[in-house]
């Protein structure tokens, strides 16, 4: 696939080749016997003793050299280097890739085609649906789930019912993959004194039945009526449309202890999920639903 | 043999050197050479001559480059993703030529421990690049890859004072900076740490051609 600036470099390669190919049979046809007499010691000596016979060269390294002249001539003959010459087989790395291509949606295609009619639930019984997504998520989404898909800090847990977002329903998933999501959580270093943060960093604690300071709680429930009510909601259930977090139910994207609340409250969060529907195409992503979604729903 | 015309050739060192030149040469003037002259590997365009969107690199992902290439990530990361099916269905669309005509060097590299790279731009979020660089385990606990945590320190004082020089360098190999953009580069990487600048260029990389074609 030449787009050379001008004609001149097409015959510039051709050219090169031609004179090469040229140069190497001119050099092996007028040394395929040996000049003089053969068997005659040659009168130039090395190293004060050392002579050689005159002898033609070995057979099998002349054949050899041959053979790579006529398999280099039959290889651009074949396929694209001969200049513009495409070869006679036409073969591209691009037209492979296009015929793999090709191979595995006639192999898997059907497959996918059966699932995307099924309704995701449906997809979650399948066996081997899960088998395929199960590959699929050890290859896309591991990364920062985890293969077990049991996440890490600051990655959500998949397997655990809770979700940052929504309701867990195929919808919500698809959504997700699809388009990604978005995680943020203001910044409070500016708004509260170490000492409000502490309060209410233990009176978070106190909503998930985890060990506190129950005077620092009891000042805690103020400050965060005042500044968290607001996204977490006044009951501190969360609230799935703005993605903010239940913070009663014991279940910790960030860690529970009072230093990481503190941090996360001080900084605030900025989290993200690529969107990967573009990437993954319907097909998969619906696959990787009905996995996702049987994480948590197991039948 | 006393008068062949090879003895010539043998004899006379200043002979031979320029014959042995000639000869290496051959495979770099017909393979390489051309290339310089051919569209789709000198302009920031795909196979088909559709336009991409190549921008040269900003000074922080300059700088994170640099970065790039000093903790030495080219030995386990290639950033080439051949036109095989098995590499495009896991990392995007295969590369093209053209999106590497402001990589000098590029870094193609020619081995894969870890993964290739060039299609990682926007694949993964800022916080799981600081989390992975900090320690890869915390991440993905199967990952062999070593943990970078000095990156964590503020760009040095060194990168700052020498991007303008390295920009104006790049420019004169053709890199379309402007004045302004080299003028405000050092206050581009003030307050900055290397693995900021190390993530802006990760996050930057492979996003000229779409993944998603």
């Amino acid at each position: 696939m030449a787009d050379f600036v001008s004609g001149f470099w097409n015959a510039y390669v051709m050219v090169l080749i031609a004179l090469s190919f040229a140069f190497c049979i001119f050099i092996i046809a007028f040394n395929m016997r040996a000049s003089g007499k053969v068997g005659e010691l040659q009168p130039h000596k090395w190293d004060e003793t050392l002579q050689e016979w005159n002898n033609p060269l070995p057979r099998w390294w002349m054949y050899l050299y041959w053979l790579t002249i006529f398999f280099g001539i039959a290889y651009l003959i074949i396929y694209p280097g001969f200049g513009s010459f495409p070869g006679m087989s036409k073969w591209t790395s691009v037209g492979q890739w296009e015929q793999e291509l090709k191979k595995a949606d006639e192999q898997y295609g059907p497959k996918f085609a059966k699932y995307r009619t099924m309704d995701v639930k449906a997809v979650a019984a399948d066996p081997e649906a899960m088998g395929m997504g199960k590959r699929l998520f050890q290859t896309y989404c591991m990364q920062c789930h985890g293969a077990d898909a049991r996440g890490a800090k600051g990655f959500p847990n998949l397997t655990d019912r809770d979700w940052l977002g929504g309701d867990g329903s195929p919808d919500y998933i698809k959504t997700t993959v699809t388009a990604g999501r978005i995680g943020v959580m203001t910044p409070f270093k500016d708004i509260l004194s170490e000492e409000q943060m502490k309060d209410v960093a233990n009176y978070v604690r106190s909503l998930s039945g985890l060990s506190h300071d129950a005077q620092r709680a009891q000042r805690g429930t103020q400050v965060f009526a005042e500044n968290c009510a607001v996204c977490h909601g006044p009951d501190a259930k969360g609230n799935p449309l703005l993605g903010a977090p239940n913070l009663t139910d014991d279940i910790w994207l960030w860690g529970s202890s009072e230093a990481q609340i503190i941090a996360n409250v001080t900084d605030g969060i900025q989290n993200r999920m690529p969107a990967f529907g573009e990437f993954l195409g319907e097909d998969k992503v619906h696959i990787l639903t009905a996995y996702v979604w049987g994480l948590s729903n197991k039948q | 043999m006393a008068n062949s015309k090879h003895e010539i050739l043998e004899r006379s060192v200043t002979l031979l050197i320029i014959a042995t030149l000639i000869t290496v040469s051959i495979g770099g003037l017909v393979e390489i050479v051309p290339l310089f002259f051919q569209h789709s590997t000198t302009k920031p365009i795909d196979r088909q001559g559709n336009p991409l969107d190549v921008k040269p690199y900003d000074a922080l992902r300059l700088t994170g480059r640099d970065i790039y290439i000093r903790e030495g990530c080219y030995n386990c990361h290639s950033q080439m993703v051949r036109p095989f099916r098995a590499e495009t269905e896991r990392y995007g669309h295969y590369s093209v030529a053209g999106e590497y005509i402001y990589d000098r060097p590029f870094q193609w590299g020619s081995k894969r421990t870890g993964p290739d790279l060039h299609r990682v731009g926007g694949r993964y979020s800022d916080n799981w690049h600081f989390a992975h660089l900090r320690n890869p385990r915390d991440v993905v606990p199967e990952s062999n890859m070593p943990a970078f945590p000095w990156l964590d320190r503020p760009i040095s004082q060194r990168d700052i004072t020498s991007i303008q020089d390295k920009m104006k360098t790049l420019r004169a190999l053709g890199h379309p900076y402007t004045d302004e953009e080299i003028a405000q580069a050092p206050s581009m990487l003030e307050g900055k740490t290397e693995m900021e600048a190390l993530v802006a260029y990760l996050q930057g990389l492979g996003r000229a051609l779409s993944n998603f074609q």
